[in-house]
């Protein structure tokens, strides 16, 4: 009653966004209690689902290729079965990039699963023109200049998609759609679309685009705002980390929004985690540039207005970019990589003498490829190479080894793995729990594209 | 004037670091203000890029929000190629926020701290 009471006095619209997943190997189950706290909420609500990591895409394409129905996100069944039908029936919009190289088989995809389930088939938009490889040639992408300063001329490319802003996705909006999935898009976008939908905001609307921009900045690694990746045991204690709510923002009307996590979940919610997350992946906190506006932190205040509830207010606009940035994935060899451990007595001294052996063999051999060896235990994640460690010199302990290298080969990546696993009979004494892997690798690199080029190709289908 | 100690600014901020490329952004936020007033005079761009140079970095840029009392440093060619083309464990460079907080080294006093920071027993 008193909540209804306050929505009357106030009289100003809010729309609610809860993200259900910030990575491509995100929980699965995370979207399911923000699916249930919005069953009572008669507001706009969506929920937006972010799986497409930088490189994923050249893998996403690489299943397009070899199968043509797929090239979306290989999870998608996970993320979508737990909630497909509640969303529908309680009208949660879903917003993804789970479309990756093939939006449309995405989108075909969810039909079947509701035609399993004997639900009412969803009305799905899906938004194309992000694969610059349908409207530019290959030789003119490979002949842009990088950002990263790297030559790119002479590599073999696998996937060329730009990033798209939030506008198309509300477009998609406009045509009474229950979900909207696109390929790359800028992240923050997945929750930018609705706000411009639901507030019918335009493209001069700097302030609040900014203030969508950095609502979906918050919200788009899921539980990293909520608590996650945040609890240091002792100093930043965090309740229930293993049931860690994912978050939900509550957008008001005049740009102002609220950041919560769902009922009965652990996390934490405070001006802490907001800031941590805010800076995450930021540069100049100035010029957040995302295709729609150049989002600026600088005057941000956060208020906790009650436990885990924290208000976001003051954000600054400036003009979009001309150039809207475009990633470029090409095939890079293989990285071969391979652990072994020793512990007791004399163990660092056994660790270091396994790391000379395999050293000393790839050099026999005639092995060709950049090399690096670690100590974990010793020293690895914080240092650029064994021999700089100075965390831990004791000689008894619990080491582990680990060889990584990239071969233009999967034979010499074989090759080189099999020289840590052959420790077992031919290393020092007593190692054991070898591992290998052999990973196919993507490099990327990026270029900017006129704008102008782009949006003419951004084509919105619905299914 | 409160009695200081030389401490690892993790007893006074908190943070964490993201990656672009070959790019690394290591954020510090303080507890309180007497922390902010801090670090925003002590945690220099010099001194973050002797901590990271070990690593390759070249060059460290730093920008301030007093709002939040957080500083953001960007560091370049910290990751060894970034998630391209490195051969280290953390390609990404997610553990160097722990580094900073462990190794760059600051007077620090209890006002400083959070109430309940086990770096209290430093000052018994």
């Amino acid at each position: 009653m008193k909540q209804i009471m306050l929505n009357y006095i106030t009289m100003s619209k809010k729309v609610y966004i809860g993200c259900g997943a910030g990575f491509a190997g995100d929980r699965y189950d995370a979207s399911i209690p923000i699916v249930e706290d919005f069953k009572s909420i008669n507001e706009p609500k969506y929920l937006m689902f972010e799986v497409l990591a930088e490189r994923t895409l050249a893998i996403a394409q690489q299943y397009r290729i070899n199968d043509a129905s797929k090239g979306y996100s290989p999870y998608l069944d996970y993320y979508i079965n737990p909630i497909l039908q509640d969303c529908l029936e309680h009208k949660i919009k879903i917003i993804s990039n789970m479309g990756a190289a093939n939006p449309f088989g995405a989108a075909k995809r969810i039909i079947e699963i509701a035609k399993e389930k004997k639900i009412r088939k969803p009305k799905i938009a899906i938004v194309q023109g992000d694969d610059i490889l349908n409207y530019m040639s290959e030789k003119d992408i490979l002949n842009s200049p990088t950002m990263e300063g790297l030559d790119i001329k002479n590599t073999k490319i696998t996937a060329a998609n730009v990033y798209l802003g939030a506008f198309p996705i509300a477009n998609a909006l406009k045509k009474d759609v229950d979900i909207v999935i696109v390929g790359r898009s800028v992240d923050s976008a997945l929750a930018l679309g609705p706000l411009i939908y639901e507030f019918n905001w335009n493209a001069s609307d700097l302030k609040m685009l900014s203030s969508g921009t950095i609502c979906g900045h918050l919200l788009e690694c899921g539980a990293q705002v909520t608590g996650a990746y945040f609890a240091d045991p002792g100093f930043k204690d965090v309740p229930d980390l293993y049931n860690v709510g994912f978050p939900i923002a509550e957008f008001h009307e005049n740009g102002d929004f609220l950041i919560s996590k769902p009922k009965n979940t652990g996390g934490l919610v405070n001006k802490a985690t907001i800031t941590e997350q805010l800076l995450y992946e930021t540069h100049n906190p100035n010029q957040y540039i995302v295709p729609d506006v150049v989002a600026d932190m600088s005057e941000l205040n956060l208020i906790e207005e009650e436990p885990n509830k924290v208000l976001v207010k003051g954000a600054v606009g400036h003009k979009k970019p001309d150039l809207l940035k475009a990633t470029i994935c090409s095939e890079s060899g293989f990285m071969g990589e391979a652990e072994m451990s020793y512990a007791g007595p004399n163990a660092l001294q056994r660790a270091k003498l396994a790391i000379e052996v395999i050293e000393k063999r790839i050099q026999k051999i005639g092995l060709q490829g950049k090399t690096r060896f670690d100590i974990i235990g010793a020293g690895s994640v914080h240092f650029s190479s064994s021999e700089e460690n100075t965390y831990n010199n004791e000689l008894d302990g619990d080491y582990r080894i680990r060889s990584a290298g990239f071969f233009e080969n999967k034979e010499d990546a074989e090759q080189f793995v099999a020289e840590t696993y052959s420790l077992y009979c031919s290393g020092p004494s007593a190692g054991g729990g070898a591992r290998t892997s052999i990973t196919k690798e993507t490099s990327t690199a990026s270029i900017l594209i006129d704008r102008n080029i782009v949006e003419p190709q951004i084509k919105i289908e619905i299914i | 004037m409160l009695h200081k100690i030389k401490l690892p600014v993790h007893s006074i901020a908190h943070g964490r670091a993201g990656d672009k490329g070959d790019v690394s952004n290591v954020s510090l936020i303080a507890y309180n203000k007497f922390g902010w007033e801090n670090i925003r005079e002590n945690a220099t761009e010099d001194i973050v890029l002797s901590i990271f140079k070990h690593l390759g970095a070249t060059s460290v840029k730093r920008y301030e929000l007093p709002n939040l009392m957080a500083l953001n440093f960007v560091v370049q060619n910290a990751l060894g190629g970034g998630v391209n083309s490195s051969l280290r464990l953390d390609r990404h460079g997610k553990t160097l926020s722990s580094y900073l907080l462990y190794h760059l080294i600051l007077n620090v006093s209890l006002d400083m701290m959070p109430n309940n920071s086990p770096y209290r027993e430093k000052f018994k």
